[in-house]
């Protein structure tokens, strides 16, 4: 007797069967016949240049951020807007919260100024009062009158 | 390395056999390489499109080279192009094909004696195995072409060239 779980172990089974089976026809029939040109990694037609390996800027990782964010946001928004009708007005109060949170957090990127592409200036911190002027230094040794 | 590609001296009966198989699979199956680089390359939108349906012959674009058999050359080849068009069909998985398509790629055709910047027919950096006149051709004449590319495929053999 077969259980539902032996039918899913014979299909995993068969899958495996069918992609080795692709992988060794593919074995048997391929011409192989591999050269430098052949080989190099396809740029469009450009040759490659370095590596792929390079460092990135820290800012695109805000602003992925940001867009991880409000895509999310959206992919919410829409089964939410197929269900709007039926669930009513409470559906819509907790949206309301949910976008609010969302708005918080883009304000506060907004106003940190993270959608600015510019590089942003470091903000070197005033003090008030200007420290006192120190005491003038002490004489060089060259300056001292020989004894 | 493939066990059947050009290991064997003379056809016998399971050779003849397996190669009907393969050149039936792969005339079937051309896919082309997505590209088009002038004029030609209109004609060769509208032989995709339904009217030609190239792809009741299993023509089907494909980005990448490593995916594609056939390789349509259709447009003029500038020399700047020339070197990408080589590195493009090198990077091609074989069998590969070239199908020259138009004038300018046949042999430069309007830029022939003028054309300072066009490479005078892509037959100088890569083999084509059809080329198809016309300037451009109309869609009909690029479907000739990929029947006369199947024909040749047809005759393709899995014993090794005697030299």
């Amino acid at each position: 007797m077969l259980t539902d779980f032996g039918r899913i172990l014979i299909f995993i089974l068969l899958g495996a069967v069918f992609v080795a089976g692709g992988f060794f026809a593919s074995w048997l029939l391929r011409p192989r016949r591999p050269y430098a040109e052949k080989l190099s990694t396809y740029e469009c037609g450009e040759e490659p240049v370095g590596n792929a390996w390079i460092r990135f800027n820290i800012r695109f990782y805000v602003i992925a951020l940001i867009f991880l964010i409000f895509d999310v946001e959206a992919v919410f928004l829409f089964p939410w807007a197929l269900v709007f009708r039926k669930m009513g007005m409470p559906a819509f109060a907790e949206m309301a919260v949910f976008l609010l949170i969302l708005v918080v957090g883009f304000v506060h990127v907004w106003a940190k100024g993270d959608l600015d592409w510019d590089k942003p200036r470091p903000v070197v911190p005033t003090l008030e009062r200007r420290p006192p002027a120190r005491e003038p230094a002490p004489p060089r040794m060259a300056e001292l009158p020989l004894t | 390395m493939g066990l059947l590609d050009q290991r064997f001296e003379n056809g016998n009966i399971v050779v003849t056999s397996v190669e009907n198989l393969l050149n039936w699979a792969r005339l079937s199956s051309l896919w082309q390489m997505q590209f088009g680089l002038a004029c030609c390359a209109i004609e060769m939108m509208a032989a995709s499109a339904s009217n030609f349906d190239i792809m009741r012959f299993g023509v089907i674009p494909r980005a990448t080279p490593r995916q594609s058999d056939v390789m349509i050359v259709a447009g003029t080849v500038t020399l700047k192009m020339a070197s990408r068009i080589k590195r493009l069909y090198d990077q091609m998985s074989e069998p590969r094909y070239v199908i020259s398509m138009g004038s300018c790629s046949n042999c430069g055709g309007p830029y022939w004696e003028h054309g300072y910047h066009v490479l005078k027919g892509v037959d100088r950096v890569i083999p084509v195995d059809v080329y198809v006149p016309g300037c451009p051709p109309r869609p009909e004449a690029l479907l000739e072409g990929i029947m006369k590319l199947q024909e040749k495929v047809k005759k393709e053999s899995l014993v090794r060239k005697s030299a």
